[in-house]
C-alpha cells in the first residue's frame, strides 16, 4: 500500500498558507532560510526509562513484528530490550496518518515528505532533541535539515530511509541503453505499448521534471510548483506519453510480472522492483538516473506533540535509526537506509552501492514527494496548481 | 429427463467447457504457490514449498482470517434476523407498499460496491463522525450485513412461499399457540432456507473488497485487506496465493455443506 | 395472503399472537429501520453530498448547493466517454455470462444426475471462495505475452486492456448468473419440456419457445447481478486492464485522492442511475423475485 502516493493536498495548503501569511514570509526551498515558524511545541531535554507501551502510525514494512514473516521481526527485540509494548496502525494513505496523529492518541509516526510539514504546522508534533538520539550522529548528512522535515535549522524527525524513481529498461530490447528520461516521453513511441509509467498523479512532477530541461521556455524550477501553464504542458507531454503505454503500475507484483512478461520494457520504477526482477533472472533489466534527475520519496520517524509515552517513542527513534534494525527495515523494504553504519549490517554486501545509500552526488539529484499545493511548495508565489488539480488532470491523462 | 441427445452431447461439452473456465485459472493458483519465482513468473522458474513454509507461520494472514471470520458471522446473524424478518412480513401478511420492501431489500446489493462503499463512507464520517462514531469493524460488519440481508431474505421468502400455509393453519387449529407453530412447523421448514442463505452470506463477506475499503477503519485488517495490501510488499505475493489456494479447497466443506442441509436446491440462491 | 393474517388466532395469550398488526410492525420495524435509516439514509447522504462542494484551501466540505459537479459531469467529454466505456464492459460481461452460464444452468438442472447436481453445484460454488485479487491475478498470468493462454495459442493472447477486462470480470461474476439461472430452470417442471418434445419440437425450439421464456426472469436476475458489480468494480481493471480506467476507477481518485467527496458523489450517480433504470427495465420481468 505503501508508495502510492495518494493525498489531499488542500489539508496542507491550509496550515501552511495560514502560516505562511500570518508571519508574513514566504517559505523557501533552501535550507537554512528563514521559514515560517511553526506553533511552538516543548521539546524533550532527557529521556527517562520507558512507559510501557508505544502507539505508531507506520507504513506497513515498516514494524514488522513477524507476524507476516516469521523471520523479518525487529520489534519484538525492541520490546524485550526497552519494555516498551509497541501497537502498530498502518496507515494507507499520507492522508491516513495526519488523521491518525490529529487524534493526539499516537506516540509517533513514520511520516513522508508530503505529510511532515503538515504535521508540523499544525503543531501534531514536536521537534526532536537529537541529542537524545545517540544513532543520529552517523545519519546521512544530506538527510539532516532539509525542508521536508526541518524548520529553521530545528529537526522534526529522525530520517528512516529514502528512495529514488529510477529509470528501468530491458537492455536487449532498449537500445542504446538510455540516459534520458526521453525515452518515456519524447522517444516513447518507439517502444509503443511496452512503456510503462507510475499510475499516480505524483506522476506528473516526473513529466514536468523532464520539462524543466527539455523546454527551458516554461520556466519550471521545482516540479512540484506548477503554474497551470507548465501543469497543461506536463499533462499533454503525458497524454502523448499514454498513447505508447502499454500499462501503468502502482505496486511490486505488478511491476515485476510486467517486465518479467515482456508486456513493460521501458518505464519509471524503484530500486528493489529491478533487484526483484534481475533475482528471478528470467528478465535482465538496468536502471539508470538520467541526466534530468529523479523524483524520489524520504521518510521520518516523529514524535508526536502529546505523546503519551515520549520516552518509548525516544528509544524507539534511536533503535530505528540503529545500524543494524536500520539495516534490516530498509533491505527488507528495498529504500536506502539513513543510517550510514547500517551499510556494514547488510546481509547483502552490494545492497548500499546498489541503493547508493551514502553517495551525496546521487541524492542531490532527486526531488522529494512533496504535496503540491496553491501556495508554490518552493516559495515562489501563490499561483501554483494544487494537488486537486494534479488529480483532475491525471484522470484526463487516463483518458 | 429425458432431451434428444444432440442436445445433451452438447451440454455435456459446453458443461465440461464452463468447468474448465472455473477451474483453469484456480489450477493455476496453485501451482503457483509452488512456483520459486517470487512474482508468479510463467513458465514457473521453480518448484519449492518456502511460500507454504512462509503461509503457515503467518500470523498476520492467520489474524486477518480471524477478523474476517468474526465479521462474516456477525454480518452473517444481523443478516439472518433481519432478512428472516422481512420474509416473514411479505409472506405471511398483506399491507401498503409490500412490494417496496423487496425493491428496498435488493437495493444494496445491486448497486455497484463503490456507491454503497461511498454512501456509507460519507455518513460514517461525516454525518455519524461527530458523535463519536469512527470506521472500525463495526462499520465493516454494517455495511456487509447490509447487502447480506438479501440474500437470507431470498432464500426464505422463496421456502415460505413453497411452503404455503397450510401447514401453520392445521399447527393452530391443532391449538399451537404462535409461538409453538413457528418453532415447531414454520422453522423447520425454512431451515434448510437459512444454512443455505448464512452460508452465502457469509461467503459474500468474507471477500468482499470494494465496500471493505470505504468502510473499515485503520487497524482493521480482513482477509482481502491483507491479501491486497501483501501485494504491496516485496516477497508476499507467492505467500498470497498460498493462503488463495488453500481457500479454495477448504471452501468446499461449507459450500457443500450448505447444499446437504438446505435439502431441495432450489432454494440456494444468489 | 389476508387470510395468513388469521395465523394465529385468539387463543393464545400472549399480545403479540392476538394481534397481527403488531406483529407485522415487528417484524417489519428492525429491519426497515436497518435499510430505510442506515442504508437509504447513507445513500440520500450521497446524493445531498454531490450538490456541495470542497474548499479548494481548506480542504473541508462546504455545505452550500452547488451545481458545479453535476455540470462539470456534464461538460467534461471525460466523465460521458469512461462512464459510456463502463456501461459498454457491463453490458459485454454480462451477455458473455449469459452465453456460458444458461447451458451449464441447464445441464445442472435437466441433464445431472440428483448425485452430480449437488458436486456441480458445489464445483459452481467453490470458486466464490478463493479471493477475488488473487483470481484478477491468476487472468493476469494467464493473459501475460509469454503465458499460458500464449504458450498454448502461439502467441495469440488479447493482452491487457479492455478485451482483459471483459473477460477477467466475467470469470469472476460468472458463479453469479450460474446460480440464479439455475434456480430458474430448477422451478421449470420437466414435463413441460418433455411435453414439447413429444409433440414433435426440436431441441432448439423447446429451448427457445419453452425454457428460456420461463428462465427468463432468472436470466434477468443475474444479470442485475453482473451488471451492477462490474460498474462498481476497480480494482480488476487495474490488474489486468493495461491503460484503460473504469468509472469506479474515477471515483475512487477523487474521493482517496484528490479528497474531493463531493465530486466522488456527484461521479457515483451515474452507476446509481444505470443500475436503478436497469432495475426498473428488469422489475416487469419479474427479475427481482429471482435474485
Amino acid at each position: 500500500m505503501r508508495r502510492m502516493f495518494r493525498t489531499a493536498g488542500a489539508g496542507a495548503a491550509v496550515v501552511l498558507a495560514a502560516a505562511l501569511a500570518l508571519s508574513g514570509c514566504s517559505s523557501n526551498s533552501t535550507p537554512g532560510a528563514t521559514q515560517a515558524e511553526p506553533p511552538k511545541r516543548t521539546m524533550a531535554s532527557s529521556v527517562g526509562s520507558g512507559e510501557g507501551q508505544l502507539n505508531l502510525i507506520a507504513w506497513a514494512g515498516y514494524t514488522e513484528d513477524g507476524s507476516n514473516d516469521k523471520t523479518v521481526d525487529w520489534v519484538h527485540p525492541f520490546e524485550a530490550q526497552t519494555g516498551c509494548t509497541v501497537h502498530t496502525t498502518y496507515g494507507a494513505t499520507s492522508d491516513d496518518m495526519v488523521q491518525l496523529m490529529r487524534t493526539g492518541q499516537y506516540d509517533g509516526v513514520s511520516a513522508s515528505g508530503d505529510a511532515t510539514l503538515r504535521l508540523i504546522y499544525a503543531g501534531d508534533v514536536a521537534p526532536v532533541n537529537t541529542k537524545l538520539v545517540p544513532n543520529y550522529k552517523t545519519i546521512s548528512s544530506f538527510l539532516k535539515n532539509g525542508n521536508w522535515n526541518s524548520v529553521n535549522g530545528q529537526m522534526y524527525g529522525i530520517p528512516h530511509g529514502w528512495g529514488a524513481n529510477l529509470l528501468m529498461y530491458t537492455p536487449s530490447v532498449v537500445t542504446p541503453a538510455p540516459t534520458s528520461w526521453s525515452a518515456v516521453f519524447d522517444d516513447a513511441s518507439k517502444y509503443e505499448g511496452k512503456v510503462t509509467a507510475y499510475d499516480s498523479p505524483i506522476y506528473i512532477a516526473d513529466a514536468a521534471l523532464y520539462l524543466k530541461s527539455s523546454d527551458p521556455s516554461l520556466g519550471i524550477t521545482d516540479p512540484y510548483s506548477l503554474t497551470t501553464k507548465q501543469l497543461d504542458a506536463a499533462v499533454a507531454l503525458l497524454k502523448k506519453q499514454n498513447a505508447s503505454v502499454g500499462e501503468y503500475w502502482s505496486d511490486y507484483t505488478k511491476a515485476v510480472q510486467a517486465f518479467e512478461s515482456g508486456t513493460s520494457v521501458v518505464g519509471t520504477t524503484w530500486q528493489v522492483i529491478a533487484n526483484l526482477i534481475n533475482s528471478d533472472a528470467t528478465v535482465k533489466v538496468e536502471t539508470v538516473v538520467p541526466k534530468e534527475g529523479v523524483t524520489g520519496w524520504s521518510d521520518t520517524w516523529m514524535i508526536s506533540s502529546k505523546s503519551k509515552h515520549p520516552n518509548c517513542m525516544y528509544k524507539w527513534m534511536n533503535y530505528i535509526a540503529s545500524p543494524s534494525v536500520n539495516a534490516q527495515v530498509t533491505e527488507w523494504y528495498g529504500e536506502a537506509p539513513a543510517q550510514t553504519l547500517a551499510c556494514a549490517e547488510m546481509s547483502d554486501p552490494n545492497f548500499c552501492a546498489d541503493y547508493h545509500a551514502t553517495d551525496e552526488a546521487y541524492a542531490a539529484k532527486i526531488h522529494y514527494w512533496t504535496t503540491p499545493t496553491k501556495q508554490c511548495v518552493d516559495g515562489k508565489g501563490d499561483n501554483c496548481t494544487s494537488y486537486t488539480d494534479w488529480v483532475n488532470a491525471w484522470q484526463r491523462i487516463r483518458g | 429427463m429425458k432431451l434428444p441427445s444432440a442436445l445433451r452431447i452438447t451440454l455435456y461439452i459446453w458443461m465440461g467447457i464452463g468447468l474448465a473456465i472455473l477451474y483453469i485459472p484456480l489450477l493455476l493458483i496453485v501451482l503457483n504457490s509452488f512456483n520459486s519465482s517470487r512474482t508468479f513468473g510463467f513458465p514457473p522458474t521453480g518448484f519449492t514449498i518456502e511460500w507454504w513454509q512462509r503461509a503457515v507461520s503467518s500470523s498476520g494472514a492467520l489474524s486477518a482470517l480471524g477478523t474476517s471470520v468474526l465479521a462474516g458471522v456477525c454480518a452473517m446473524l444481523i443478516a439472518l434476523a433481519l432478512g428472516t424478518m422481512a420474509a416473514f412480513a411479505v409472506q405471511r401478511y398483506t399491507f401498503f407498499g409490500r412490494t417496496t420492501i423487496s425493491f428496498l431489500v435488493v437495493l444494496p446489493i445491486t448497486l455497484p460496491g463503490i456507491v454503497t462503499g461511498i454512501a456509507l463512507n460519507a455518513t460514517f464520517v461525516q454525518v455519524l463522525g461527530p458523535f463519536g462514531v469512527a470506521l472500525g469493524l463495526a462499520t465493516v460488519i454494517i455495511g456487509h450485513a447490509t447487502f447480506c440481508i438479501v440474500i437470507v431474505y431470498n432464500n426464505v421468502q422463496a421456502r415460505l412461499r413453497r411452503m404455503g400455509t397450510s401447514l401453520e393453519e392445521a399447527s393452530s387449529d391443532l391449538g399451537a399457540n404462535g409461538w409453538q407453530s413457528f418453532w415447531r412447523v414454520t422453522f423447520p421448514g425454512v431451515r434448510g432456507a437459512l444454512v443455505a442463505g448464512a452460508v452465502l452470506a457469509f461467503a459474500l463477506s468474507f471477500d468482499e473488497i470494494v465496500v471493505t475499503t470505504f468502510t473499515a477503519g485503520p487497524a482493521i485488517q480482513t482477509l482481502p485487506l491483507w491479501i491486497f495490501s501483501n501485494l504491496f510488499r516485496p516477497n508476499q505475493a507467492p505467500v498470497v496465493n498460498v493462503v488463495a489456494a488453500v481457500l479454495a479447497v477448504a471452501a468446499v466443506v461449507p459450500v457443500w455443506l450448505a447444499q446437504r442441509f438446505s435439502g431441495d436446491s432450489t432454494t440456494s440462491r444468489v | 395472503m389476508a387470510a395468513d393474517q388469521g395465523l394465529a388466532p385468539t387463543r393464545s395469550s400472549s399480545y403479540l399472537s392476538t394481534r397481527p398488526k403488531a406483529r407485522l410492525a415487528l417484524l417489519l420495524s428492525v429491519p426497515l429501520l436497518w435499510l430505510v435509516v442506515m442504508y437509504l439514509g447513507s445513500i440520500v447522504v450521497m446524493l445531498v453530498s454531490a450538490f456541495w462542494t470542497v474548499d479548494s484551501f481548506t480542504g473541508a466540505v462546504v455545505q452550500t448547493f452547488t451545481l458545479d459537479n453535476i455540470v462539470r459531469l456534464f461538460t467534461d467529454p471525460l466523465y460521458g466517454t469512461v462512464a459510456l466505456r463502463t456501461i459498454l464492459v457491463a453490458v459485454g460481461v454480462t451477455l458473455i455470462d449469459v452465453v456460458i452460464a444458461v447451458p451449464m444452468a441447464l445441464f445442472i438442472s435437466k441433464v445431472a444426475s440428483p448425485r452430480a447436481r449437488v458436486a456441480l453445484l458445489v464445483a459452481v460454488t467453490t470458486p466464490l471462495w478463493a479471493s477475488y485479487l488473487v483470481k484478477a491475478y491468476a487472468w493476469r498470468i494467464l493473459l501475460a505475452p509469454n503465458g499460458p493462454l500464449a504458450f498454448v495459442t502461439g502467441g495469440n493472447t488479447p493482452g491487457y486492456g479492455l478485451p482483459a477486462t471483459v473477460i477477467t470480470l466475467a470469470y469472476l461474476w460468472l458463479p453469479y448468473m450460474i446460480i440464479p439461472v439455475y434456480a430458474g430452470f430448477d422451478r421449470v417442471s420437466d414435463s413441460l419440456v418433455e411435453a414439447s418434445f413429444d409433440l414433435g419440437a426440436g431441441a432448439w425450439r423447446t429451448v427457445r419457445s419453452i425454457t428460456l421464456p420461463l428462465v427468463f426472469p432468472a436470466i434477468a436476475a443475474g444479470s442485475i447481478f453482473t451488471f451492477s458489480l462490474t460498474l462498481g468494480d476497480y480494482i480488476a481493471v487495474g490488474i489486468v486492464g493495461g491503460k484503460t480506467q473504469l468509472l469506479a476507477n474515477l471515483i475512487y481518485g477523487q474521493l482517496v485522492t484528490a479528497n474531493n467527496q463531493p465530486f466522488a458523489a456527484a461521479l457515483s450517480l451515474i452507476p446509481l442511475a444505470a443500475i436503478i433504470l436497469y432495475l426498473f427495465a428488469m422489475r416487469r420481468t419479474g427479475a427481482l423475485e429471482n435474485v
